[in-house]
Formats: structure tokens, sequence, C-alpha cells
């Protein structure tokens, strides 16, 4: 900044970036004192990594902080503490069933498994790299809108990739994975964030027609036949998803975020009708016609009735939660390790059996404020474009929350999500951190201050350098 | 747009409310009713964490919990496993627990209410809750010496303090050894399972307290205490004892085992036709005083009544209906008369505890986790069987068995000992029950400080000297283990 600026009074809204360090350190400890007691419970002393890992922590955390004070310094000061102390709970217990797995190791006399709280702390690392690359690349998010034809290829492609032969992997049931070598990874996590960047820019060039062009069918107004046409083509890709790649989850999760989306830019109602009919639709004539779905359903309706095997992993998931009742166990002190994908699908059962109901309450609060300051940006967002990108970065959040929280529960029948920021696995972290990252943007956009007229000197030599 | 997001934000909300409120129902209201399915192993794998408290005998465990290196992180083992089997019983993975180690589960793992103050010093120090101990009535020198008596045949002793009621020894054979059910494999567990059910010899049977056999001979024992009850016979009362005696309303002939008769004139005391276990003289007495009054007499003394000590024994049976002849029957302890070790031990106990029945135990305390009483065994009175007078008359009548009649093995130098011996028929063929009960010390006046049942299933000979042959000499073992060490 130039010495004049500098040198001139102004009036600058506090950006509160100290609040967003005590809150970030608190998280940490929070989090250090769980990893400890992980610790003490099972070993009774300190793992050897404990330490090393927890600098790690501290140290993306600080990483995380000190980008936001020079890249987004007017950002939201809530989002990225939360965002944290999701994924150091989801590090902590990742943690804790590594050493389920090395006891369990001990005891048969094998060799114990590598810990996947490394790999888990690498895409931390990763996530938190691709967080600062967005903040530092995209500097508008309006640059955004000019990509939007582009990011719905990329995402397109990207739901398509696990389809093609080679590379494409089926991992219980579900073909969302991508396979190259060593690597597996899950495009629809990407896609996810491509398909709300391409629904945002879509919808901030058609919302005038969608919305005001209407033909009244018994009563109620509907849209055109054609202006129906996005809708339709948003249906279809989302019943290929679960057709072709078994994946209820990301199918439900594309359509519901497509809906909520032109509920916001239309603001008609009629779109929320047309939507539920046409997933009410897709539901019946999804459970009629694939075996998958109709045992989703039925294992849903009696988890305990075929216990040993359809049922075994929501049954283990449900003893989790009751065994931990109110309280839960403690951490170090349950059995998580007996339901099969504690670490990812389940570690929500996880959670809940160790930290009890109350733990449960307090995950899915911090779920509530990241949507609630992602909807609260785009509140006061100043364009349509950035409204609607983080409504529905927001909307996409807190959809995956409920299927899969709600799944895992069984509150609706069971399907593939990821937990944001919790469940291990890399492209689910790396995308969640993107997400953030665009909101953290379109939060900082907003409230910038007004740029000062000193500043037009500078934005000319800008404009032309090279 | 703003309008649409609030009202978005409305619907989230609902969605929050209800993932929370399906997770009250999941984790408070339903909590239990899931969490007690059977296929849920996390109570299993709790149970196993903790520390189990050890059985006690003294200050000796011969149950206790093992640290081990695997998921279940205690191993139950037994000292002597097949010894203390009958009273111990098991805890296993596959099959849950019997005897002690079931009916005492809340003090041994630690779950009692009156651990409730340990287990808040345990969570607040952050370690795991450990059980509680229960320490036992058994006498170790007396079960060694029933066990080792029982060694290759079928059959139970059961040894009672009369003056508590206390179980000094409980002991079954064959038995089997504990250890093979509580172990960690359950494919090792359901093979040592099904070998043993198997067995024809039924070595998992609790045979003192669960087998119920006809008493036989053991029985006059309460038959002659209804006739002193009665006030119509004394010890020296004269009654027939003729060598056979025909059964009315039947062409039944009932023989003494001697084939002679019991007396010059075939008559004889009361007290004799104990000592040498006169049938035809019981047999008589028993229809003189009718049916009712021989039940009565044996309801005082525990038959027809469940005890729980805390092990629950089978009921030992009186007949409800008799005929002449069958109360004649009866009398003598044949017919339907059914009675566990357990029974006629309690018996030999009231005879030498002045009539009195005290209620059988096998828990004489309770100890927090770390060893502190926190509850010691009451005796309580059952009933008054008979007299005082009367059960120092019929203790009187049992040592004269022993000093001069059938039940001369059970004699002890220096110790005055009272007995009975008898032998039950059971199905044509096969060979009867051998049964003893004895009591001692018997001297007038004293009081007697170990009643002993001794059963040996089928393992008689053909004569009543089966019963002084066989079982009394287990019962002497048993008596001389407690009273001269």
């Amino acid at each position: 900044m130039s010495l004049t600026a500098a040198a001139m009074p102004r009036y600058r809204q506090p950006t509160r970036r100290n609040t967003e360090l005590a809150l970030i350190a608190f998280a940490f400890v929070v989090c250090a004192f769980g990893y400890v007691q992980c610790d003490l419970a099972v070993l009774g002393h300190l793992a050897d990594n404990t330490i090393p890992v927890l600098s790690a922590i501290a140290s993306i955390a600080l990483v995380a902080h000190v980008a936001i004070r020079l890249l987004a310094p007017n950002a939201d000061v809530v989002l990225v503490p939360v965002a944290l102390a999701i994924n150091m709970i989801g590090l902590t217990m990742i943690h804790r069933l590594d050493l389920a797995e090395a006891q369990r190791a001990a005891r048969n006399g094998t060799t114990p498994p590598s810990p996947d709280v490394y790999s888990q702390l690498t895409w931390t690392a990763l996530g938190v790299i691709l967080f600062i690359a967005i903040l530092y690349f995209v500097r508008d998010h309006r640059i955004l809108q000019r990509y939007t034809y582009t990011a719905m290829l990329i995402g397109l492609l990207l739901l398509l990739l696990p389809l093609v032969p080679g590379i494409g992997a089926t991992i219980n049931g579900a073909t969302l994975w991508v396979r190259l070598g060593r690597l597996s990874f899950q495009p629809g996590e990407i896609a996810k964030i491509m398909l709300t960047i391409f629904f945002a820019g879509y919808l901030t060039q058609t919302r005038d027609s969608l919305a005001l062009v209407r033909t009244k069918v018994l009563g109620i107004e509907f849209p055109r036949g054609r202006d129906l046409g996005p809708l339709l083509v948003a249906w279809f890709i989302s019943l290929a998803v679960l057709v072709f790649e078994r994946d209820l989850g990301t199918s439900l999760l594309f359509f519901g975020l497509f809906v909520a989306l032109l509920y916001v830019a239309t603001q008609r109602r009629s779109w929320l009708v047309i939507g539920a009919i046409l997933f009410l639709t897709g539901a019946v004539f999804s459970y009629l016609a694939f075996g998958h779905v109709r045992l989703r359903v039925n294992v849903w309706l009696n988890p305990f009735g075929d216990e040993a095997n359809t049922g075994y992993q929501i049954a283990q998931g449900l003893y989790g939660f009751a065994s931990g009742g109110m309280f839960g166990s403690g951490l170090g002190q349950g059995y998580p390790q007996l339901v099969p994908y504690a670490k990812s699908d389940f570690i929500i059962a996880s959670l809940g059996e160790e930290l009890g109901l109350i733990g449960l309450f307090a995950i899915l609060t911090m779920y509530a404020i990241i949507v609630e300051r992602g909807l609260r940006t785009a509140v006061a967002c100043r364009d349509v474009f950035g409204t609607l990108l983080a409504s529905g970065l927001a909307i996409v959040m807190a959809l995956q929350v409920f299927i899969v929280v709600g799944g895992v529960t069984r509150l609706i029948p069971l399907t593939g999500l990821t937990t944001p920021f919790l469940a291990q696995g890399g492209s689910s972290l790396i995308s969640n951190w993107i997400a953030v990252a665009l909101i953290v943007r379109i939060s900082d956009t907003t409230r910038r201050p007004e740029p000062d007229v000193v500043a037009l000197e500078d934005a000319m030599t800008q404009v032309i350098s090279r | 747009m703003i309008r649409s997001i609030r009202r978005l934000a409305v619907v989230m909300s609902v969605l929050l409310i209800a993932l929370m409120a399906n997770a009250t129902y999941l984790q408070y209201f339903a909590a239990s009713s899931i969490r007690n399915r059977p296929a849920n192993t996390r109570v299993l794998l709790e149970e196993y964490s903790r520390e189990r408290g050890p059985i006690l005998l003294g200050s000796t465990a011969i149950a206790q919990s093992v640290r081990t290196a695997d998921q279940l992180k205690f191993l139950r083992t037994y000292a002597d496993g097949p010894m203390y089997a009958p009273a111990t019983g098991y805890y296993s993975l596959v099959y849950g627990a019997t005897g002690i180690e079931r009916t005492e589960n809340s003090v041994l793992s630690g779950s009692d209410d009156r651990f409730f103050v340990d287990r808040l010093q345990h969570l607040f120090a952050g370690r795991g809750v450990k059980g509680g101990a229960v320490r036992l009535t058994l006498n170790p020198a007396a079960q060694k010496a029933a066990y080792d008596g029982l060694a290759g045949r079928t059959g139970a002793v059961v040894a009672i303090d009369p003056r508590t009621g206390a179980i000094l020894a409980l002991a079954s054979s064959p038995s089997f050894d504990t250890n093979l059910l509580s172990s960690h494999k359950p494919s090792d567990i359901r093979a040592a399972y099904a070998a043993l059910s198997a067995d024809p010899k039924q070595p998992m049977l609790n045979r003192p307290l669960v087998m119920t056999l006809p008493p036989g001979s053991t029985f006059k024992l309460v038959t002659a205490a209804a006739a002193l009850e009665s006030g119509r016979y004394t010890a020296t009362t004269q009654v027939p004892g003729p060598k056979e005696l025909k059964l009315p309303d039947t062409t039944k002939v009932l023989r003494n085992w001697s084939g002679t008769a019991c007396g010059p004139n075939e008559k004889t005391t009361l007290e004799n036709a104990l000592a040498i276990s006169c049938n035809t003289a019981f047999a008589s007495i028993g229809m003189d005083l009718g049916a009712d009054v021989l039940r009565q007499q044996a309801q005082k003394f525990g038959f027809d009544t469940n005890f729980d000590i805390p092990l629950h024994a089978a009921k030992s049976r009186f007949p409800d209906i008799l005929d002449a002849p069958q109360t004649a029957m009866a009398a003598i302890g044949q017919y339907d008369v059914s009675a566990t070790a357990l029974q006629m031990a309690m018996v030999g106990a009231a005879i030498g505890n002045h009539g009195q029945v005290m209620y059988p135990y096998l828990v004489s305390q309770v100890l927090s986790p770390n060893l502190t009483p926190l509850d010691t065994a009451q005796p309580s009175v059952f009933s008054q069987a008979m007299s005082p007078a009367n059960a120092a008359t019929l203790l009187n009548m049992m040592v004269t068995v022993v000093d001069r009649g059938t039940g001369s093995n059970a004699k002890i130098p220096g110790v005055v000992v009272g007995g009975k011996t008898g032998t039950a028929q059971t199905a044509p063929g096969l060979p009867p029950h051998a049964w003893f009960v004895s009591v001692a010390p018997a001297d007038p006046g004293g009081n007697s400080s170990i009643a002993v049942a001794v059963v040996l299933q089928n393992g008689g000979g053909a004569a009543e000297v089966s019963g002084n042959k066989l079982a009394a000499p287990i019962a002497r073992a048993v008596m001389q283990a407690v009273l001269t060490p």
C-alpha cells in the first residue's frame, strides 16, 4: 500500500481478525484435549505421534488464519474457525480409531496399519492450501461467473468419470470412485462445487424469464415448457447418477440443490412444487426399478431384520449411538471400531457413541453455524451471482449433512455421502475447503470498504500492466 | 431473493431440528432398548472390560479375573474348577453365567447399587470400574473331602453348619472344569459345551441342589420325628417289627432288608428300629400316623419349599395324596418321596440344632472392590421342626445308629457322631441309590457343628449296607475335615 494511502485517515469497519484467531485457538485447545484424552484412555500415555500431529494441526490452522489476514481481511470471522474445529474433531476421531486398529493388530500379532490420521492430515493441509490458492487467485468471486459453462462441463465430466472403464471403481455397490494407481478419488465431491458455480451462473442469466413468464394450470402459475428444460435436464442427470453409478446420495444432493437455487433465484414456490413432484416420481420409480434402492429402504424400515448381513452396518451404528446415550462413553472409552467404515461414512456414529447426544448436538450446531454464515453472506452480497453462489454452497452443506447424518441415525434411508470436514477421505475434505474458500471470498468482497479515490491510479496501472 | 433465502433458512432449521429430535430419540428414549438387543456385542465387551470381582473362600480366590492381551480384557479363571463348579458356576461368553456367577452378578460386575460411591470415585478418577467380591460359606477342607470322596462315583454331598444354615460343602460328581466354558474363544467354548452336554453322566448337572431322588431309609428320620412329635411315641416305645408286612388293600408284601424280624416277638423299640433301619416298623408307624402327619413333618423340615441359597435348589417333594400302602412306602422314603442332598442335610442339621431348621445359604459376605465388607449374611430360622427335647431324643437315636447299628462306618474317634443310612430302590435292574445323613458332634445337650448328606446315584449294592459301606465314609471324611483339622 502506498504511503499516501496509509497516511490518510479514513473510516474502516473493524475486521475482528483477532476474534477469529481467538476462536481458532479455542478450537485447537478443545481438539488437543480430545486428542490427548484418546491417548490416555486407550494407551494410558501419549502416543508417539501425538505431539507432531498436534503441532502440524496448529501450524495448518495458523497458516489458514494468516492467509485470511492477508488475502481476505474483511471476511466473516466465524466460518474458518468452525470449519477448522470440525476438521480437527474428525482428525481426533480418526486418530482414536487408529489406536483401536493398532491394538487389534497387537492382539492378533500382525503389523499395525499405518495411521490414517497422517493421510487425513495431509489432505487437510492440501485442502487449506487450495483454500489459500482460491483466496489468492480469485480476488473477486464475480470472475467465476465467466466460467459458468466451463464449470458445467467440468462438473458433468467429473460426475461421469467413475463410469469410464479402467479408472472407475465400484465400492460397496456405488460407482462413485476413480482410481489412479494407489490414489482413489470421489470426483462427485468436486463436481458438487462446479455444478454449484454453474447453477449460480446459469440462474443469474435466466432468472428473469424463469420468474416472470408463466402459464396458468389449474389456477396455479407454472413456468413455460421451454423454461422447464434446464430443470428436467438436472432431474435426468440426477437419475442417471442414480441409475448408472447407484449413488443415491449424490443424486439427491444435486437435485435438491438445483431446486433450492431455482427457488432462491425466482422466488416462485411453483418450482418447489414441481421439484417435489419430480423427486417423488424419481423416488418411486427408483424404488420399483432398482434392487439396491429397495434394499436401502427395507434396511431403513427394519434395520434389525437382517442384522447379520444387509442391516449389519446400520445396526452397529445404531448400537453405537444407543450405547453412547446422553453423555457418551468418553473419547477412547467406547467401541466405535465395531462399526464398519467408522472413520468415513459412519464417523458420526463414532462421535455419537463417544461424545454422546450432547457432542452430536454440538457438531450439528457447528454445521448449522457454517450454513447460517453462508446464507448470511448470500443475503449481504450485492450481486446476484454472489448471492446464488453463497446460498448454493450453504445449501449443499446443509443438504449433505442432513442426508448423511439422517441416514446414519435412521431418519431417512442410508445413502453414501461423506460428512463434511469430519469423514476420512481426501476429495471430500478438499471440496469442502474450496466451498468455504468461496464463501469467505464472497463475504470478503461484500464487506470490503469502498475503494479510496487514490486507489484509482493503481487501478489504471493494473489494467494496463502485464 | 432475500425473502426466499430466509424461507430456505427456515427449511434448513426444520431439517436440523428433525436431525436433533431423531438423535434424541435414538440416544435417549430408545437407547436402552436398542442397547440391550442380544446382537449388541458392546454390552459384552463392556462387561468384560471391567475387572470382575473374585469369589472368595476365606481370603483365597476360587474364581478371579486376570488381565489378558485380547479384546476382552479380562479372563475368568477358576482354581479347582471341577471341585467348586456346583457353587461358582461358570461365566461364559457364549452361554452366559450360572451359579454364584449368575446370582451375584451385580456384585461381581460392579453394577450393584451398594457400589454407588465406588463407581463415583472411579468416574472422577477416570479409571475403569472394578467389581466387588463375594465370600462363600464353603469350608475348603470339607469341600475337598467331599469332592475327593465322590471321585469315580456319581453323586452329591452337602454339608451344613446346623447352627446357622451356612453351607460348608457342596460337591457334585462327575463334575466339569468351569475354565473350559469361560475362555475367550467361542469355538472352544461351544465344543466344550457340546461335549459336556453329550456326556451321559451329565457332568454339568448340579447334583447337590437339583437332583431329587427317593431318600430311602434316611427319610425314617422324618417319620421318627413325626412319631416323637405326635406324643404317642418315645424312643423306647414298642413298635411292630415283623419279618414281612402285608400292605393293606394290595397283594404287596414289605420286607426287611435283613430278611428277619426286627426283634423278639416281631416287636422292637423305636430306637432299635431306627438303628437297624427296620422297614416294617417304620411302615407301620407311617400308617399309624397317617400321610398328613408325615407330610406336615416333612414340610417343617423344608420339603415342598423352594430354597434359593441364592442358587436355586429343586423342591424336595412329599406326595399330595396317598392311600395306606403308599403311606407305608412313603414313610420309609420310597414311592414318590424325593429329596435333594441339600434337603436331607437340612434334616440332619435340624436334629442337631435342637429341632430348628435354618435357611441354608452359600454367601457369607459381600465385599466392595477394595474388599471392605459391605454385607454379612444373617442366619435366619426357617421353622421349628420339632421340640428341642424330641430333637435331643432323635439325635441320641442317630448316635445309636452309628454306635451299634447300620451306620458304623461314620464313627470318628473322640467324637460322638449321629447318622442314618439309606438305600433307595429305583427302577428294576438298576442298583439302588445309597444315602447317608449324619450330624456331629452329637453329645447330649451340646451343639452340633456339622451335618452332612451324601447320596450316590445308583451307586449302592443290593442291600442296606451300601449306605454304610459307600456313603458313610465320605460323610465321615467331611465331618473330620471340619471337626479335627
